[in-house]
C-alpha cells in the first residue's frame, strides 16, 4: 500500500482551516474570502497565477500576517486572534521551507540545522549532533557541515532548508515555491526528498507552487487561488477534469490543451 | 491647500506610528532582557563585537581628544595665568561630557551601523520570519544580547576613552608644553568628585541603551520604512538614517541628562 493510499484511509482530522479570510493592501483586495481545509497527513498544493496572493495565504497560515477578517485555524486554534505566546506554541508544530530558503548566512550549515534544537529543546550537544547528522544524511548532504550557505549551491541550500524545517519533526510543513530557481534535475531531487521524508515522517504539507503539472504528482489536493478566492480544493485528477472555467483556463495555460493525466503518470520525480 | 495639510498630517501619523512601534519594541526587548532564560554566551559574543572590537577607535579618538583639549586649554588658561588647572579642565571635560558623547558617537559609527545592516539584511532575506516560524523569539534571540552588550560595553569604553584622553592631555600639557606633572594630576584629584564620575557613567549607560535600541529597531522595522526598505539600497538608506538618528539622539539626551543631573 502506498503512502498516498494509506493517507486516504486515515481518519480525516482537519489540520488547517481558513474561514472567509480577507486581506487588502491599501486599495487592493488580495484575498476576498478564502475558504480552505487541509486534512492532517495530506499534501495540499496551492496554485495560481503570479501575484494572486498564494504566498500571502501561506504567511497568514504561519501567523506572519494578520487577516482583515476571517479565521485561520491550526488544529482548531485561531492563528489570527492568537496572542504572541499562543502563536509561539502553535508554531512549534511548524516547519517552513522559504522560497529563498532564509538560511542564516553568518552560520555554518551545521549550526543552521542545529539552531531549532539548541533554542527550542534542552537537548545536549551530543544529541543535537546525532539529530542534525540524521537530517543532513536524509537530505544526502555530506561534508558540508562547516560550510556557510553562500559556499554551497542553490539546490543544496534548499536541501539544508528542508533539513532545518524537519529537524524538530513538525506536524505541518509549509513549502513556499520549493523549486524556484532550480533546474529540472535539482527540482526532481527536491520532490524526491519531499516524497521520501513525508513517507517517513507523515507530516501535513502545504505547498505553494507554480511547478504545474509536476507538483500534482505529489499532491492529494490542489487548490486554485484566483480572483481572491480558492476556486477549488480537489484531487489532481478532478482538478484536471474540472468544468470550472477558471480551473480550465489555468490548466490550459499551464499545461497546454493537449495535456492528459496519463502523460503525467509517466513524468519522472 | 488641503493636500498640503493632508501631507503634513500623513507624515505626522507616520512618525507617530513609527515612534510607537519603536517604543513597544524597546519595552519588549527590555522585558526579555530581565526575564529568564538568560544566555551568557551570545551576550559575551556581542560584548566582543560592540566593546572589544571598538577599543582601537576609542584609544585613537580618546588620545587625540585629550591632546587637543590640553593644547586648546593650555593657551586659554595661560591668558588667565591658570595653567595649573589644565589637569582639572581636561579631566572634567572628558569625564562629564566628551568621554561619554564621543565614545557613544564612535560606537554608533562602528557598531550601530553594522547592527542595523545585519538585522536589516536578516529582515529582507526572511531570516527573521524564519526565526518566528521556528517559534524562536527574534527579540530574545537577536536583540537581547545586543542590548546587554550595549549597556555593558559603553561605560567600559567610556572609561577607557577618559583614561586615554587624560594621558593624551598629560602628553601634550606636561611633556610638550611644560605644565608641571604633579600640578596636572593634583588639579584633577582636587576637582573631580564622585558626582562627575556618576554623570559620565549614567550618560554612557543611557547612550548604550539608546544606540542599540535605535540600531536594532531600524533594522527590525526595515520593511515599514516609508522610503522603502527593500534590497541593498533600502538597507543602506536605513543604515544611514539609523546612524543619523542615533547620533542626534545621543546629543539630545546628553543635554537632557546634563540638565537633569547638574
Amino acid at each position: 500500500m502506498t503512502v498516498k493510499q494509506e493517507k486516504q484511509f486515515s481518519s480525516a482530522r482537519i489540520a488547517i482551516e481558513l474561514v472567509d479570510v480577507k486581506k487588502s493592501f491599501g486599495n487592493q483586495q488580495v484575498l476576498s474570502g478564502v475558504n480552505l481545509q487541509v486534512e492532517e497527513g495530506t499534501t495540499t498544493v496551492i496554485v495560481g497565477a503570479s501575484g494572486q496572493g498564494k504566498s500571502v495565504i501561506l504567511k497568514h497560515m504561519l501567523g506572519l500576517m494578520k487577516p482583515d477578517a476571517g479565521q485561520i485555524k491550526v488544529f482548531g486554534q485561531d492563528v489570527a486572534s492568537a496572542s504572541r505566546r499562543q502563536l509561539k506554541e502553535i508554531r512549534k508544530d511548524f516547519g517552513v521551507l522559504f522560497q529563498n530558503v532564509a538560511l542564516f548566512d553568518s552560520m555554518t550549515i551545521y549550526d543552521n540545522v542545529a539552531l531549532p534544537l539548541r533554542e527550542r529543546t534542552e537537548a545536549g550537544e551530543e544529541e543535537i549532533r546525532a539529530n542534525v547528522e540524521e537530517k543532513l544524511n536524509m537530505m544526502d548532504l555530506h561534508g558540508v557541515h562547516e560550510k556557510f550557505p553562500a559556499q554551497i549551491s542553490g539546490g543544496m541550500q534548499k536541501r539544508v532548508g528542508l533539513a532545518r524545517a524537519l529537524v524538530l519533526d513538525p506536524k505541518i510543513v509549509f513549502f513556499d515555491e520549493p523549486t524556484t530557481g532550480l533546474d529540472v534535475l535539482k527540482s526532481n531531487e527536491i520532490y524526491r526528498l519531499f516524497h521520501d521524508t513525508q513517507a517517513r515522517l507523515r507530516y501535513t504539507a502545504v505547498i505553494v507552487s507554480h511547478d504545474v503539472p509536476k507538483i500534482f504528482k505529489l499532491s492529494d489536493r490542489v487548490a486554485l487561488l484566483a480572483e481572491g478566492v480558492i476556486q477549488s480544493s480537489i484531487s489532481p485528477e478532478e482538478f484536471q477534469r474540472s468544468d470550472n472555467p477558471l480551473i480550465r483556463h489555468f490548466v490550459e495555460t499551464t499545461m497546454g490543451p493537449i495535456y492528459s493525466s496519463e502523460k503525467e503518470e509517466t513524468a519522472p520525480l | 491647500m488641503f493636500s498640503f495639510f493632508e501631507k503634513i498630517g500623513d507624515h505626522g501619523l507616520y512618525y507617530l506610528e513609527q515612534a510607537g512601534r519603536m517604543g513597544l519594541f524597546l519595552l519588549a526587548c527590555v522585558w526579555r532582557m530581565v526575564t529568564p532564560p538568560y544566555k551568557l554566551f551570545p551576550a559575551v559574543r556581542q560584548i566582543h563585537f560592540i566593546g572589544a572590537r571598538s577599543i582601537f577607535v576609542i584609544l585613537f579618538t580618546g588620545g587625540f581628544t585629550g591632546m587637543v583639549l590640553a593644547l586648546q586649554g593650555y593657551y586659554t588658561l595661560r591668558k588667565f595665568g591658570s595653567e595649573g588647572l589644565l589637569g582639572a579642565a581636561v579631566a572634567l571635560s572628558l569625564i562629564r561630557e566628551l568621554g561619554p558623547v564621543l565614545a557613544a558617537l564612535m560606537v554608533v559609527g562602528r557598531a550601530g551601523s553594522a547592527i542595523t545592516a545585519e538585522i536589516g539584511i536578516m529582515r529582507n532575506s526572511e531570516q527573521i520570519d524564519a526565526l518566528e516560524c521556528m517559534a524562536i523569539d527574534p527579540c530574545r534571540y537577536l536583540m537581547v544580547p545586543k542590548f546587554i552588550a550595549g549597556i555593558v560595553s559603553l561605560p567600559l569604553l567610556t572609561a577607557v576613552f577618559d583614561m586615554v584622553g587624560i594621558l593624551g592631555g598629560y602628553l601634550v600639557g606636561v611633556m610638550m608644553l611644560g605644565v608641571n606633572g604633579g600640578t596636572y594630576f593634583q588639579g584633577m584629584y582636587s576637582s573631580v568628585d564622585w558626582n562627575d564620575i556618576e554623570m559620565g557613567l549614567v550618560k554612557s549607560l543611557v547612550f548604550g541603551l539608546l544606540i542599540v535600541w535605535i540600531a536594532t529597531a531600524k533594522g527590525y522595522f526595515l520593511h515599514w520604512e516609508r522610503s522603502g526598505g527593500f534590497g541593498a539600497e533600502g538597507v543602506s538608506r536605513t543604515t544611514t538614517s539609523a546612524v543619523v538618528l542615533a547620533s542626534v539622539t545621543v546629543l539630545v539626551w546628553d543635554y537632557l541628562l546634563s540638565a537633569i543631573m547638574l
